[in-house]
């Protein structure tokens, strides 16, 4: 009894967020004129799937203590480079798809390496490397363009259910979208294994205190450096899902920036604390599904809570707004600080 | 020196670990000189000295956190100097720190195994390490703890029982406990000290660093007296009586650097007054009053409430609660710029003078007239000229050494900058001055003009509270010591009272009053 209550309680923040996203997609589906079905389900997962990839990309340097500016960008450019390199027979496919991992782990081991060895702060080391991963995406691809198979998108969206018996493909993937499914693998092949392992444990330690951890013995410098190469590979995955999805690769800053706010809006609305140490991947998932229910609400709607009219225009700054609310609600710890020179640090 | 070389150890029993001519220097603070030490196997080694001796220095050299500048280091009989704390505590030295190094976002069962958890599949297997917690917890005594709470949800006792299964955990050689007990609470305490007493019998060597004599006594062997960076004695359990250890851990006396006393006559205008302080837990009911024209003094071990008394003075502290007086007005400060507005004209001198006191990369004049700007400006504009003459004058005043005031504060030597310190907050015309331990770490030739800067301060009219680690100071400079433990004003000394040796029992909350013979030393 009393262990399920403190199980409970350890993960307040992230059971607030999966109510908050219950509540908010109900009245989203209440607002939708046609009702809820299938498709609907779907295209929300599937506009919501790279945001929920870069925040879970996110959360493992926040929970270091540390931040990743870069992790837009890093999504970015791994799109312009599947718009490259992934293209024809299945065997070029696999080649490519290797390509884009390594080259996402390579843009986080770069930012580990710089934070952990060149002791520069998270903030100024991965916003840098950030314009220079958007660099390299504006040379792979200086105008939209290029071409991601079709083949491999209908097999990761769609087709992968025809291949099942009719009968469990009408039952699952009429209702159970192929991107919920993918984002579960992510969860269950990369994410928990992390977690669970002596490494991923030295991430939640080195954001809990760092100096306990390294008296305690941690290598924190493995941890941390581990934290941004995981942040650049689930970016990647992030990006060459987004390849997919628009068969093209396109350099765009403005989208990238978005990305960016977005993942660190998602991590904190997930419960992950920005301070480190507490929090978890599958809270940010929540999170960036919270923000996509608040857009997709915007776009039913055509008004920000009933009352302005929404444009394209308008939407960096209402999601700048929500991003702040956001982290806003995460910091209200400051109100039981009892030293104020604690409030500086 | 008797630490005895070769095998045999302290009481016969074979030396497990040994130093040999072991320095340490922070800066320029010899926290170690030449120190020779050993420990040997099956005993529990007592450390015991005055603030600043040394042993925190020498615990941190055990666990691989520092590294000596100088000296050998043996761990049976094979070299061991440890490149980090991960090291040593593969070697089996397990150190409960005074800070304790738990994860305060992790489950107890986390922190036990943080470094070598039971693994399946080469990952963590959570439910093993909740079981192997669990029996650990309830074969050192304490079943009752639940491996699956959080550290920051268990009491500071309870922290303390898990920091030590957590050394525990690691099967340790030699098991350093740095004050490890302080925070314990007295139902843990006991059953402490006989896991300590049967770890012992066990065979495993235990280094007990502790301020408290009694609890001393209950377990040591062996007794090792530090003084200022010196290993001073070792001696067998029962072979020396309190008093004869206070005076080991006191040592001869320094000469005179301190400015006479005018002697302070009670009963003159009110400086500052406060009564019922209370910010729990490290402030409980203090009450007190200093003089204008007094000074005095807050003495006791590191860490019993000082800094928060000075800091809640200062308004840095929420929720104090309390009533604060200056000049027989009642007042209440929030913010260290109401402390220094022209009603309360209060000034703190603080302990960190690289974090706290300067803006390090600012030039020296900007540090000096930084508290006192608002008397600077005509407008909304400073006035430099006015700004450079004051600095000037207090510069002159103080004799602070600096080539040029437009060089950052952070290129002058630490005695100057402490002035630099003192400077802005002579420059607000302080009448209530609160010092944070101010001459730690800065020669004795700028001590001795702090000294006499205090005293001229008083003899203007201000009341100064001192807190000082330092027990010459106290002795010295002080009209009046105040001795804080555990948060609360434990004994108030006045005149010849003074003594090292009443601060020392009084700090150390020996309560027995000290027979004359030690008392006139």
């Amino acid at each position: 009894m009393t262990n399920v209550r403190l199980l409970l309680r350890y993960n307040q923040s992230l059971l607030l967020a999966i109510l908050l996203f219950l509540g908010l997609y109900g009245t989203y589906v209440e607002l939708q004129p046609r009702g809820y079905d299938a498709f609907i389900a779907n295209s929300n997962v599937n506009q919501g799937f790279g945001i929920a990839m870069v925040s879970m990309a996110q959360t493992v340097p926040v929970l270091t203590g540390g931040l990743d500016l870069s992790v837009g960008a890093v999504m970015t450019m791994v799109d312009c480079l599947a718009s490259v390199v992934l293209n024809g027979s299945p065997l070029q496919l696999a080649w490519g798809l290797f390509v884009c991992l390594a080259a996402g782990l390579g843009c986080g081991l770069v930012n580990g390496c710089i934070v952990v060895y060149g002791r520069i702060q998270p903030i100024i080391a991965t916003l840098a490397t950030g314009a220079i991963f958007m660099g390299f995406a504006l040379v792979l691809r200086p105008s939209p363009g290029g071409t991601v198979s079709g083949a491999l998108s209908n097999v990761l969206t769609y087709e992968l259910g025809d291949a099942l018996p009719a009968a469990l493909h009408a039952r699952l993937f009429n209702y159970i979208p192929m991107e919920f499914v993918l984002l579960i693998l992510v969860v269950v092949v990369v994410w928990l294994p992390f977690r669970r392992s002596v490494i991923g444990r030295g991430c939640y330690a080195a954001g809990s205190s760092e100096n306990a951890a390294y008296v305690s013995g941690v290598n924190v410098s493995a941890s941390k450096l581990s934290a941004y190469a995981m942040a650049g590979l689930l970016s990647a995955i992030g990006g060459i899902f987004l390849g997919l999805q628009t068969q093209s690769g396109e350099a765009n800053l403005v989208q990238s920036g978005l990305l960016t706010l977005n993942s660190i809006a998602a991590v904190v609305i997930g419960g992950t604390s920005l301070v480190g140490g507490v929090g978890g991947c599958v809270g940010s998932i929540f999170g960036a599904y919270i923000l996509t229910t608040i857009n997709a609400m915007l776009q039913v709607t055509n008004t920000i809570l009933w009352v302005i009219p929404a444009s394209p225009l308008i939407q960096p700054l209402f999601e700048g707004v929500v991003v702040l609310f956001a982290v806003s609600a995460g910091a209200a710890r400051v109100f039981w600080v009892r030293n104020r020179l604690e409030l500086l640090r | 020196m008797t630490v005895p070389d070769g095998t045999a150890g302290p009481i016969g029993r074979p030396v497990l670990w040994e130093a040999h001519g072991i320095t340490k220097r922070y800066g320029g603070v010899v926290a170690l000189e030449n120190v020779d030490f050993a420990c040997s196997a099956g005993t529990i080694h007592a450390i015991v000295g005055e603030n600043g001796a040394g042993k925190s220095t020498l615990v941190k050299i055990m666990a691989g956190v520092v590294r000596p500048d100088a000296g050998e280091i043996w761990l049976e009989g094979r070299p061991a100097t440890f490149t980090g704390p991960a090291a040593a505590a593969a070697a089996g030295m397990s150190c409960v720190f005074q800070e304790l190094s738990l994860l305060p976002h992790l489950s107890v069962a986390d922190n036990i195994f943080i470094t070598n958890p039971p693994r399946r599949w080469g990952l963590i297997n959570v439910t093993a390490q909740r079981r192997e917690a669990e029996s650990l917890l309830a074969k050192l005594g304490w079943p009752d703890i639940n491996p699956r709470l959080k550290i920051r949800d268990l009491s500071l006792s309870r922290r303390q029982i898990v920091e030590i299964a957590k050394m525990m955990a690691r099967r340790p050689k030699i098991l350093i406990l740095d004050e490890a007990t302080s925070a314990l609470a007295a139902e843990d305490v006991s059953k402490v000290f006989e896991l300590l007493l049967r770890l012992r019998d066990e065979g495993m060597t235990i280094v007990y660093i502790s301020h408290r004599l009694n609890e001393v006594d209950r377990l040591a062997d062996l007794y090792s007296v530090f003084r200022n960076g010196h290993h001073v004695d070792t001696f067998a359990k029962g072979t020396r009586t309190h008093h004869q250890i206070v005076q080991l851990m006191i040592g001869r006396h320094v000469e005179r650097l301190f400015p006479p006393r005018p002697g302070y006559v009670a009963g003159g205008p009110p400086g500052l007054q406060i009564r019922n302080l209370n910010w729990p837990p490290r402030l409980a009911n203090i009450s007190l009053a200093v003089g204008c024209g007094e000074i005095v003094g807050l003495g006791g071990l590191d860490g019993q409430g000082q800094r928060e008394l000075l800091l809640g003075l200062f308004g840095v502290l929420r929720q104090l609660r309390g009533a604060v007086e200056i000049g027989g007005q009642p007042r209440r400060i929030g913010s260290p710029a109401q402390a220094k507005s022209s009603n309360n004209r209060m000034a703190l001198i603080p302990e960190d003078r690289k974090t706290e006191g300067l803006v390090l990369s600012l030039p020296v004049f900007e540090n000096i007239s930084l508290s006192s700007l608002r008397d600077l400006t005509t407008g909304v504009w400073i006035d430099r000229k006015k700004e450079a003459n004051r600095v000037d004058a207090i510069v002159r005043r103080l004799q602070i050494k600096v080539g040029n005031v437009g060089a950052p504060v952070g290129t002058l030597s630490g005695g100057n900058q402490q002035k630099v310190v003192l400077a802005k907050w002579l420059l607000t015309d302080p009448r209530v001055v609160l010092l944070n331990d101010p001459t730690r770490g800065i020669d004795i030739g700028t001590k001795q003009e702090i000294y006499q800067l205090l005293r001229n301060l008083a003899d203007e009219g201000a009341a100064i509270l001192f807190y000082s680690t330092d027990y010459d100071e106290l002795i010295g400079c002080c009209d009046r010591v105040l001795i804080l433990y555990e948060g609360r004003i434990a004994r108030e000394l006045t005149g010849s009272d003074i003594t090292e040796t009443n601060i020392v029992a009084a700090s150390l909350n020996v309560h027995s009053p000290l027979p004359a013979a030690v008392a006139g030393e």
